[in-house]
């Protein structure tokens, strides 16, 4: 058969990894110091600027304040996935990035969508400066 | 790429085989756990899409402004980030196979998220001291039930985490415990990629003018 050699050469590959583990695999990540340090590094670079920025009140605009401290947080978000989480393509199967990845859906669905129709909700519902204005001259 | 040949069964449906040697665990713990916090992520998701929408109904009451010392949130972000370390060098110890290393730096972080859990309910006693409790305004109601469900999920780790010394203590590293202490550790992060949300999202835009 000529398939033997090839089956052969994915048990070495099999038997690679698993002296790896040393003892039985749970799936638990192999980790370094390294990882963790430079992980935590970005992380307290990450944490620092936007307290920073806050708190010497260096913003002349919330709005653009809002999405420059939402683009920080989104990036130590990742930080800490990969150095702490140990989140990549291969662990599990690739299972846990793709249920990552479903629930990141879902929670931009939620929040997205929560704000979008309450805001709506709010607008349409309560009356603005405009029809309050009106409604005093109606009254008098 | 991924590389298969096709064998046929005797009645002739196809049998897959994948020949890369494709690592998969034996056991499954990992990734359950991994669905578990990915569900607990959603109640997050969930309590910041309200706070989202009623952060600043404030019933003519105090705004985050008025109420946020952003030094002691500061404070209350380092403790939790360094306990992110901590838990590391837990896990370096463990793939050591240093017991007394792995409960030494578990202890370390239980003592850190206790600090947290100090910081925090200083935060709330004084903020309820001020008349600013949950049942002020919309903004406060949203704004205990977020950063109180996070307090909670650390309480409780800390509780998991003082457990699991004593098991470590007692039975060493077997092998279920090793696997307790990894899914611990997905949680202890967890908890500090939903804190990145809260200091973000509540405590620094919350202050924003």
């Amino acid at each position: 058969m000529n398939n033997a050699p090839v089956n052969s050469s994915a048990m070495d590959g099999l038997h690679a990894h698993d002296a790896d583990h040393a003892h039985h695999d749970d799936g638990i990540p192999h980790v370094s110091l390294r990882e963790y340090v430079n992980g935590f590094v970005l992380s307290v670079v990450l944490t620092a600027i936007p307290f920073a920025l806050v708190m010497t009140g260096s913003f002349p605009d919330s709005r653009v304040a809002a999405v420059v401290l939402l683009l920080f947080a989104a990036v130590q978000v990742v930080v800490h996935m990969v150095y702490f989480l140990h989140m990549n393509t291969k662990s599990e199967g690739g299972w846990n990035l793709l249920a990552l990845v479903f629930t990141a859906v879902l929670v931009v669905i939620v929040l997205a969508g929560s704000l979008w129709v309450m805001h709506h909700l709010n607008s349409n519902m309560m009356p603005g400066e405009h029809d309050m204005q009106e409604m005093i001259k109606a009254a008098q | 790429m991924s590389e298969s040949i096709a064998l046929n069964r005797p009645d002739g449906t196809p049998v897959f085989l994948d020949l890369e040697g494709r690592h998969h665990p034996e056991n499954g713990t990992l990734l359950g756990f991994w669905i578990y916090l990915l569900s607990d992520l959603m109640i997050f998701a969930c309590l910041f899409a309200t706070y989202g929408v009623l952060g600043r109904s404030y019933a003519a009451g105090p705004s985050g402004a008025d109420l946020f010392e952003l030094p002691l949130i500061a404070v209350n972000t380092a403790v939790l980030l360094v306990s992110s370390i901590t838990y590391g060098f837990a896990m370096i110890a463990m793939q050591g196979r240093r017991v007394r290393g792995v409960i030494g730096w578990l202890l370390a972080t239980g003592l850190l998220g206790v600090a947290f859990l100090a910081i925090e309910i200083y935060e709330f006693a004084h903020l309820i001291h001020l008349g600013a409790g949950p049942q002020r305004s919309a903004f406060l109601s949203a704004f205990f039930a977020l950063v109180g469900t996070h307090g909670l999920h650390v309480l409780f780790g800390v509780i998991w985490l003082v457990v699991l010394c004593v098991q470590v203590r007692k039975h060493g590293l077997t092998r279920a415990n090793m696997r307790r202490i990894a899914c611990l550790s997905m949680f202890w992060h967890f908890l500090d990629v939903v804190w990145i949300g809260v200091f973000t999202f509540v405590y620094l835009m919350g202050t924003l003018p």
